[in-house]
């Protein structure tokens, strides 16, 4: 290969550690004990050592990873689309055939983290060689690129012919084997890193990644980079940790506990949308709906948030603390949820407003938070902004989870609603599995006017029961 | 939100401003005082007092980082495999597509899906977003963005507008219409600001605010209306590629990951980081968090996904194989938890058992590699979108159901 004008910065290997785990499995296939079967394989008249079978390396693929056939199969095809691998009687096509068609092992040399990145004088040299060569022997997109790059690289187009010249008279004066493998070999190359049209190239990347490498070394060199690393360190030394039996058996019961409400593991009743092409499941479970299921129902009782996350849920829940005459704890939470999410714009007209309803002395809905709460909201009151309300929020809210919720559930409203709550049937499967039902398209959420929901700021009245 | 532990959030006086401002504990010479975010960032980038020589700061640094291994380490009393023993394993199931969304001329960048469960925005390298209601496979609305590889698409919660973003940098807000005589481009609201590409954006708990990442190494957390920056989040040391707003009661925190093999936990309100997990080998292409919010998984350039406990601070499980060589380029639960599903860039999908830490079936689904995968919000379907300009819904089907199902009535 000629040495071109420096190439234009890539990736480096270490950035792409698929290449070198191929690498690595390529090289333990090439292992003369453990590796694939080596056999000597006759094309024409020329006999071609170090061959091996497509079957082979899918074989060897198998029984090394414990794979079944078709893993194997795909992990050789990527092998070989990466040039790893070449195919000896059918050089164009990187594909792996899993029968006795001969292939060999890519010199080093010629992978691709190596030589990294192509050059173009290089693929000009290797192009004109083949014109030279055989004339006609490039095929079109080979053409058209060879066409290009003649009129890029015009000024060194003398170079490029006489290293093209030189190259094969070089390689006349060896035997023809070994002329044929080099041949084969410097094409794999170029189909991977030229491929025709219609190929993907393997070795496509999304763009500003390169810029990793660079960034990467350019922080480490400076100072507060340091610092912010030691600041974060003896933060976290700080922290208490939980033990992790304890943390792990947490997932044990929470993947119990969900199992039943997964659709992709546990199905859905009626059925699933996607299977079935019947929308009864979504509109049984649509987010407000006079009777929910009863597994919808069950998943209220899991944790406070799933209750209030769910608008029926929610409802019903207001309704109760209607009774117990504490509404205006959940309305007080959901004003303090809108100026979390709401605009900025709005931030001052809304601390205001849930001031005015909820902590005014003498507000109409005046919430109960202890003292020292109520002191320092009102000290931040003096600079609102969006979390203000945070500490009185919160307190609020491990109330209502601590106390209420679980009154909630142990409640005669609740145990009735789950006793009401229904089980859909399961469709009947279709008798005639090719004819097709229509899939119903729904109204995009786009067109649906906004549900107005009761806020603090003097909405419909809240519904905590009082008229 | 008490099961998890976070650092008091303390808002007061600054020491250095004496604004009132969100405040964190900062050392300086082993004093400890309290500085809002700002003067935080003023105090890192000052010059190097006398004593402190770049070489000594990088040993303190590393020291510092090895206790704090030490004390990981400590409370790790046992393996999620060993501890997930007694759990029935999953049967066999086959991974069957049920819809082809075709219509992306070009790679398939990014989805995501609707809060009604059926409709998905998905943005391609030719800058091409378009809202599909994937159960019928009708294309909704078009927009062609100006600049090319929309790396970043979010659907609104309203499900009125999407957002979406990538090489030019910013991150625009698009109002869905159905009015004919409106062009959707004309109402497009520029929101978000950055000096390099967009890499993932997500709106909050409502259209007002949006999280943004971005190839310039900070995430943002912007007001949509005015396009105002509401907070900043810098400590990743490159390009951070991915982010997931937690499911917690308060939710107040957000994961991303990066091009410095990093996991970065962070406080919405005050900008710090609160937690970083450093054990990938390469770029983090995706996190998502477990259902719960104890948790979340990472998919990454070094072929694994990763398994991180926020309690514990640690990772907890690793989801790999000698045969999985590509890397994995977006992770989804399904509802459960108890499924994983990764898509790779080899093409395939693989989906892990996250309980045993085996892999229980891939799916060679794609004619090129997977960029993005989605389990939808009710957990009825998964979606994969593909460089082979395809998006694919498909579900999972059991040979033996898992779970006994009620019985009818």
């Amino acid at each position: 290969m000629a040495a071109g004008p420096a190439p234009p910065p890539g990736r480096p290997r270490a950035q792409m550690p698929h290449l070198r785990k191929m690498e690595r499995v390529v090289v333990s296939m090439q292992d003369p004990d453990q590796g694939v079967k080596m056999r000597s394989q006759r094309l024409l008249v020329t006999v071609i050592p170090h061959a091996v079978t497509g079957s082979d390396v899918v074989q060897w693929l198998t029984q090394k990873f414990c794979l079944s056939e078709e893993e194997a199969r795909h992990l050789g095809a990527v092998l070989v689309q990466h040039g790893y691998i070449y195919p000896l009687r059918d050089p164009r096509s990187l594909v792996l055939r899993p029968d006795e068609t001969p292939y060999r092992f890519q010199t080093p040399y010629f992978w691709t983290s190596t030589l990294w990145p192509a050059a173009e004088l290089d693929y000009a040299i290797y192009l004109a060689k083949k014109n030279i060569r055989k004339q006609g022997t490039l095929v079109d997109y080979e053409k058209e690129c060879y066409d290009r790059l003649h009129t890029k690289i015009n000024h060194a187009w003398d170079l490029v012919l006489m290293q093209a010249r030189e190259q094969l008279r070089a390689a006349k004066q060896r035997r023809k084997g070994d002329r044929l493998v080099i041949a084969c070999q410097e094409q794999t190359y170029w189909l991977v890193n030229r491929p025709p049209p219609g190929v993907p190239s393997v070795l496509e990347q999304s763009p500003g990644r390169g810029s990793c490498a660079a960034s990467r070394v350019h922080m480490t060199k400076r100072a507060d980079f340091y610092k912010q690393e030691i600041e974060y360190c003896r933060r976290a030394l700080g922290r208490t940790r939980v033990k992790s039996s304890v943390c792990l058996e947490a997932y044990l019961s929470f993947c119990s506990q969900r199992g039943p409400h997964d659709p992709l593991v546990s199905g859905c009743l009626p059925s699933n949308p996607w299977i079935s092409d019947d929308d009864a499941y979504w509109v049984m479970n649509a987010p407000t709906v006079v009777a929910p299921t009863k597994l919808r129902v069950e998943r209220w009782g899991f944790s406070f948030r799933e209750l209030l996350e769910d608008p029926v849920g929610r409802a019903h829940f207001m309704d109760f603390l209607g009774k117990e005459f504490s509404g205006e704890n959940l309305s007080f939470w959901e004003a303090c949820e809108d100026l979390r999410y709401g605009a900025q714009a709005q931030v001052p007209t809304l601390v205001d407003a849930v001031y005015q309803q909820f902590l005014a002395p003498g507000a109409a809905r005046w919430v109960n938070i202890d003292s020292r709460t109520m002191e320092r909201t009102l000290e931040g009151l003096r600079q609102p902004h969006r979390y203000v309300l945070d500490d009185a929020q919160l307190h609020i809210y491990m109330l209502m989870k601590k106390d209420s919720y679980p009154r909630f559930l142990k409640s005669d409203m609740y145990k009735g609603l789950l006793a009401e709550a229904g089980i859909p049937l399961e469709t009947k499967k279709r008798v005639f599995p090719f004819s097709r039902r229509p899939r119903h398209s729904s109204p995009s959420p786009a067109l649906l006017p906004t549900p107005v929901e009761p806020t603090a700021a003097g909405g419909p009245g809240g519904g905590d029961g009082v008229a | 939100m008490c099961d998890q532990t976070f650092l008091a959030n303390v808002f007061g006086s600054c020491d250095k401003c004496f604004k009132q401002r969100a405040l964190r504990p900062v050392f300086k010479k082993s004093q400890q005082l309290s500085y809002c975010s700002t003067c935080a960032e003023i105090m890192a980038t000052e010059a190097l007092h006398e004593n402190e020589t770049l070489a000594s700061l990088k040993s303190e640094a590393e020291s510092l980082k090895g206790k704090l291994e030490e004390e990981r380490a400590k409370l790790h009393d046992v393996e999620l495999h060993q501890v997930a023993e007694r759990v029935e394993a999953l049967g066999q199931f086959v991974m069957k597509t049920r819809r082809t969304l075709k219509g992306h001329g070009n790679k398939v960048l990014c989805m995501d899906w609707c809060k009604d469960k059926r409709r998905i925005v998905s943005s391609s390298q030719d800058g091409k977003v378009i809202v599909w209601d994937s159960f019928t496979t009708n294309k909704e609305h078009a927009v062609t963005m100006p600049c090319t590889w929309v790396m970043a698409c979010a659907y609104a919660p309203s499900g009125c507008a999407i957002a979406c973003g990538g090489l030019d940098n910013k991150c625009s807000v698009y109002p869905l219409t159905f009015d004919k005589n409106e062009n959707m481009a004309a109402k497009k609201k520029s929101v978000a600001m950055h000096t390099n590409y967009l890499s993932a954006c997500s709106f909050t708990n409502s259209d007002m605010q949006i999280l943004t990442a971005s190839g310039d190494g900070t995430c943002a957390l912007w007001d949509v209306e005015s396009g105002q920056l509401l907070q900043s989040f810098h400590g990743h040391g490159a390009d951070v590629l991915c982010l997931d707003l937690a499911p917690s009661e308060t939710g107040n925190t957000f994961v991303s990951g990066g091009c410095d093999k990093k996991a970065m936990v962070w406080d919405m309100r005050s900008g710090q980081c609160v937690q970083a997990f450093e054990t990938h080998e390469s770029d983090i292409n995706s996190v998502r968090y477990y259902p719960s919010g104890d948790a979340f998984a990472s998919g990454s350039d070094d072929a694994t996904c990763r398994l991180y406990d926020l309690r514990a601070d640690r990772e907890v499980a690793i989801y790999s194989k000698e045969s999985i060589i590509f890397g994995a380029s977006s992770v989804d639960f399904s509802l459960s938890g108890r499924l994983l599903f990764a898509g790779y860039n080899d093409y395939t999908i693989n989906v892990w058992d996250v309980l045993k830490g085996s892999r229980v079936s891939i799916l060679f689904g794609h004619e090129n590699r997977v960029s993005t995968l989605r389990v939808s919000p009710d957990g009825t379907a998964f979606c994969s979108g593909s460089w082979d300009h395809t998006l694919r819904v498909r579900e999972v089907v059991f040979s033996f159901p898992v779970c006994e199902r009620r019985g009818e009535g």
